[in-house]
């Protein structure tokens, strides 16, 4: 296992930690107001000091992550509950006016900037994690639809695959018995990468106003609501922004080192 | 180089310098930033503060006008005789006053200014203000008669008003995008999304103001704001948008901050006719599980005064009703209980861009949880929410600042966006149209102020402070904002 892999893991289920501890602990409620308590620097008291209402920082942040993460998983649960079944059709039936409508589809939803539309997305149909959610979770759909069919369409001409067709199975059983274990390393690693740029997507979005609506703590808004006090209290900025980066970062390093784990030519070469 | 030739060169860079050093002195143009741009530049065809900020005494003038302090002076009518009765009112108007185009400006423009205010398909968002017309009449070129229907005490205060400024006929057509007004600056250029300039009108008839040019620039972002000040791109901040940012500008040696009041209550406007808000209990409730304090230092980092009552606490008819909605979420819970709300209930909260809202909702809603009641926050763009809040009536609870001066006539109108209908409210400010006596109008005004906090019409927040940032060497500014005006005639820079 190379150490970006091991970084990668360690930073990420830190977070991820911090997301599922938020559940049954926080430091503090999350929401408690106490304003003649507000923007304390980082203390023993409050490890990340408290925001300008005297919420406390640290509970903020794990509660956050909560957000985050939420947002990210089923924005990606969506990319690949729609995308992987279309690039194993599209795969399958290759060639044909299927293929054709679906890929020439994902094109069209690839020609858009996906953070534009995911603004637009959210002003019409109304600010919200659900509609964030919703609106990254479409642009992850071509993203693995793409990913699939590619991978797949060079297995179907493999031996095995002609092995299972002689033996009578049909194409939407060799898809799922055949082709998807064997693409399943792919959609794993894009998957990571998927789910941070979900992460960062989503802090984007409620940076701007458009993801989770308060009280619910997001980074994104987090670092919004920071913008005018950086020069007297520059922890509200820059924590919420660090945690951002560890994330993204994290989730990065682990993608990277699990396609060189994963990787069967990088494998034998190993071995 | 000859000594005679650097002689010469070095006392010719003598004078240049000191012609440059003269010319720093006197400097004669402003940047001032304000946070919206306006729509259009017609201030009687529409409510928007920014119009009144721009063009407000600078190139339109009323009959009378603001002054900084509140008070209400003799503007382009000299002099006014009120008869007995209190019915007409006989304007002189200044002699030798010319609109920007070169007209002059006489009785028949000030005719057509009022009777266009009047007019069945009238644009003006404030009639209100001319309702007590009956008739305009054109004695001379100069001098006018207004005959009302019935005595009004406020009709010098509202022929003040912005809305109320006298046009040139000739150029109404435009208006929008050229205003032509009398005022001591014209009307310059107009770059969309970013600024306005106005130039020195040098045929003005009063005393010639010390700037020749200003410019108006829309700052909309509360960074962009602060990075422009810090950065000196800007002389003037008219009303700054982030209050936590004022302590570093006051420390800083470079800048002076102004904070004054304005007109702007800050209420959480309640849908009266939504239930549950239309059971008085309720609304009663909402107002005990406010704690003002809170939302002002934490919203408005301190800036603000608590008020019980739709009214300005500068008045002097102003009664201090903060006792009667005091914080105190235990009787809250109980009144929910008796309205049957045990459980509390769900409802909306609108906000609007401006930080008092944004911040003051969040503490809200959080103050509102302790006691039960879920408001759900939708952030709304300001075009949003006039159209849903205030023109569709589509809401919960919404907090919104009050800007107009003297608005309190607004609870007697039942269609008004809360919805308040009280037959007592609505006689009780026809008495008061009607009243000229200053003291029986003060009782008057006192009597309705309590009427609409006893009913809970609306949650009382605070009276929202104008938080002025200049640089130290600017002069004039108004410290108070009686109306939405930045009054450039007065603003001159320090040696």
């Amino acid at each position: 296992m190379s150490r970006n892999l091991i970084l990668g893991a360690v930073l990420s289920s830190l977070v991820l930690l911090a997301a599922v501890i938020s559940f049954v602990w926080t430091p503090y409620d999350h929401a408690a107001l106490n304003i003649p308590n507000k923007l304390q620097p980082p203390n023993a008291r409050h490890w990340f000091g408290t925001d300008h209402f005297g919420r406390d920082t640290f509970s903020m942040i794990m509660v956050g992550a909560r957000t985050s993460i939420a947002v990210a998983l089923v924005a990606v649960g969506i990319g690949v509950g729609f995308g992987v079944p279309l690039g194993l059709t599209a795969a399958a039936r290759q060639g044909s006016w299927l293929d054709e409508v679906i890929m020439r589809g994902n094109d069209l939803v690839f020609a858009f900037p996906s953070l534009v539309i995911a603004i637009l997305i959210t002003a019409v149909f109304g600010a919200g994690a659900i509609n964030a959610i919703i609106a990254i979770g479409i642009f992850n759909i071509p993203v693995f639809a793409r990913i699939t069919r590619g991978a797949a369409l060079s297995l179907w001409g493999r031996e095995f695959i002609l092995a299972a067709r002689v033996s009578g199975k049909g194409a939407a059983r060799i898809s799922a018995e055949h082709i998807l274990p064997n693409v399943a390393n792919l959609l794993i690693v894009q998957g990571t990468i998927q789910f941070s740029l979900g992460i960062l997507a989503e802090a984007g979005l409620s940076y701007v106003g458009l993801g989770a609506q308060p009280p619910t703590p997001s980074w994104g808004r987090m670092l919004a609501d920071a913008q005018t006090m950086v020069s007297f209290a520059p922890h509200l900025a820059l924590i919420p922004g660090l945690a951002i980066i560890v994330t993204v970062l994290g989730l990065n390093l682990l993608g990277d080192g699990l396609r060189d784990w994963l990787d069967p030519r990088i494998r034998v070469a190993r071995a | 180089m000859t000594k005679q030739t650097f002689r010469t060169f070095v006392s010719a860079l003598a004078m240049g310098a000191s012609l440059f050093a003269t010319q720093a002195l006197a400097k004669s143009d402003i940047t001032i930033a304000m946070q919206l741009e306006p729509p259009h530049l017609d201030p009687t065809s529409a409510a928007a503060q920014a119009i009144d900020s721009v063009v407000y005494t600078n190139i339109f003038e009323g009959l009378t006008r603001f002054m900084g302090d509140g008070s209400v002076v003799p503007g382009l009518a000299e002099s006014w005789e009120i008869s007995e009765d209190g019915t007409v009112y006989t304007f002189k108007l200044r002699e030798g006053v010319t609109f920007h185009d070169g007209t002059t400006m006489d009785a028949e423009d000030v005719k057509f200014s009022l009777d266009r205010a009047l007019a069945e398909d009238s644009a003006n968002a404030q009639k209100a203000l001319f309702a007590a017309i009956a008739s305009v009449e054109v004695a001379d070129p100069l001098t006018v008669t207004v005959t009302l229907s019935e005595p009004n005490g406020n009709f010098l205060f509202n022929m003040a008003w912005g809305d109320a400024v006298i046009v040139a006929p000739d150029s109404i057509d435009n208006i929008k995008t050229n205003p032509v007004g009398t005022g001591a600056f014209t009307f310059g250029e107009w770059v969309q999304g970013d600024s306005i300039t106005l130039n020195r009108n040098p045929d003005y008839w009063g005393d010639q103001p010390a700037l020749e040019t200003a410019t108006f620039k829309f700052i909309s972002d509360p960074t962009a704001a602060f990075a422009a000040m810090m950065a000196e791109d800007v002389d003037v901040f008219d009303n700054f948008p982030a209050p936590e940012n004022l302590p570093q500008f006051e420390a800083d040696p470079r800048f002076q901050v102004l904070v004054g009041s304005t007109e702007g209550e800050t209420i959480l406007s309640t849908n009266n006719k939504q239930p549950p808000f239309d059971d008085i209990r309720v609304r009663q409730a909402l107002a005990h599980a406010i704690d003002r304090q809170a939302i002002i230092d934490g919203a408005m980092f301190g800036y603000g005064t608590p008020i019980g009552t739709h009214f300005a606490p500068h008045n002097p008819a102003y009664v201090d009703l903060t006792g009667n909605s005091a914080y105190d979420p235990k009787k809250a819970a109980k009144l929910l209980a008796d309205a049957g709300y045990e459980e509390g209930f769900e409802t909306t909260l609108h906000l609007p861009p401006p930080s008092y809202a944004r911040r003051g909702g969040e503490i809200i809603a959080a103050q509102l949880a302790e006691v039960g009641i879920t408001a759900e926050i939708i952030n709304v763009e300001w075009a949003q929410w006039l159209e849903s809040v205030f023109k569709g009536k589509d809401f919960g609870l919404t907090i919104v600042s009050h800007t107009e001066p003297m608005d309190i006539g607004i609870y007697a109108r039942p269609d008004y966006y809360f919805q308040y209908d009280s037959l007592d409210a609505q006689t009780l400010i026809e008495t008061l149209n009607t009243t000229t006596d200053p003291e029986e109008r003060n009782r008057l005004l006192g009597e309705m102020q309590r009427l609409i906090a006893n009913d809970y019409v609306n949650g009382y927040l605070f009276q929202l402070a104008k938080l002025g940032v200049a640089k130290a060497g600017v002069q004039g500014l108004w410290k108070n904002a009686p109306t939405a005006a930045i009054d450039l005639t007065q603003i001159s820079w320090s040696e």
